[in-house]
């Protein structure tokens, strides 16, 4: 497997990769990192890649893998990750602020889940993998898996919910 | 698509019973405009869904990196030990001078010593000569 083959096995997902990874890390220039560092660790095991059927799948679990591993040693260091560089791309301009501001929430909302729920509701709701991927992904039971979406889901309806009772009474 | 049906599918995505079709059916419904009043929410989840996955990977790939670096450093030890070794040898030849010059100057310290002690004697042996001349002279 030569530099091109490799690339064209892995630019359908490199976004993926780093979507998953900011998700979790928060940060952009760490996510930036993971996901170079993922890229590099699969090009160092290209020979292996070249067996395997879903390379996409495979490339996610490392990301979560890799992602932890980075939380936990944050963690042991001290360092807290705050989310200070977070921008979201406008969508249009026409959309009023508060609109924007709502749906910006929604990001904030995510955050404040348990890493598991993130994981899945980022893999999901955003990646829109189905659920027999997602199992593999996370190393859990399709059952598992529904339960902590439909947990996600429903936290952040409620707290949609309840901001906007906030903001009205 | 009418209300009823889309707040069917909502009770059924909440319960993440929903197939990947069906919650394709709610974002398109979602993030269209003209939603319920009382679906707001969904809206505000779904459009945020549709806009994270605009987020793309800039930088550019680089599959040989750091490799330089541990090289680097594997050159650089190399580098290190050649200066230790080196600087050793020098400090030893340098140690071994010093140490050649102190005897040296000991020995030759010594030789001057003995030398003027012999001129001594000498001189003695010298005074003693001229005494027998004398005496030689004054019994003739």
């Amino acid at each position: 497997m030569n530099q091109s083959d490799f690339l064209k096995v892995v630019l359908p997902f490199k976004d993926k990769v780093f979507r998953l990874a900011k998700r979790l890390l928060v940060s952009t220039e760490e996510a930036e990192d993971a996901t170079q560092e993922l890229l590099f660790k699969l090009w160092r095991s290209k020979e292996k890649i070249a067996d395997y059927k879903n390379v996409e799948a495979f490339a996610m679990t490392m990301t979560k893998n890799y992602c932890y591993d980075r939380l936990k040693s944050k963690q042991a260091s001290n360092l807290t990750l705050i989310h200070s560089n977070y921008k979201e791309k406008d969508t249009s301009l026409d959309k009023k602020m508060e609109y924007q501001d709502s749906v910006n929430q929604v990001h904030q909302l995510i955050e404040k889940l348990p890493e598991q729920q993130k994981i899945i509701i980022q893999l999901r709701d955003i990646e829109e993998y189905d659920f027999e991927e997602i199992c593999k992904m996370v190393d859990m039971k399709p059952t598992a898996v529904r339960v902590a979406l439909s947990r996600a889901r429903k936290t952040i309806r409620e707290e949609l919910i309840k901001k906007h009772n906030y903001g009205v009474s | 698509m009418e209300l009823a049906n889309i707040e069917k599918l909502v009770e059924k995505y909440l319960n993440a019973a929903t197939t990947l079709q069906e919650e394709t059916t709610l974002k398109n419904y979602f993030t269209e405009g003209s939603v319920a009043p009382h679906l707001q929410e969904y809206a505000y989840m779904f459009n945020y869904f549709a806009t994270a996955k605009d987020e793309t990977y800039t930088k550019t790939i680089q599959l040989e990196p750091k490799k330089s670096k541990t090289r680097n450093f594997k050159w650089l030890s190399v580098a290190a030990s050649v200066m230790l070794l080196f600087s050793v040898f020098i400090g030893k030849q340098e140690y071994e001078r010093h140490q050649a010059k102190k005897q040296f100057e000991q020995i030759s310290k010594g030789l001057r010593l003995l030398s003027s002690n012999l001129k001594k004697g000498q001189k003695a042996v010298t005074s003693l000569y001229t005494y027998e001349d004398t005496v030689k002279k004054i019994l003739k």
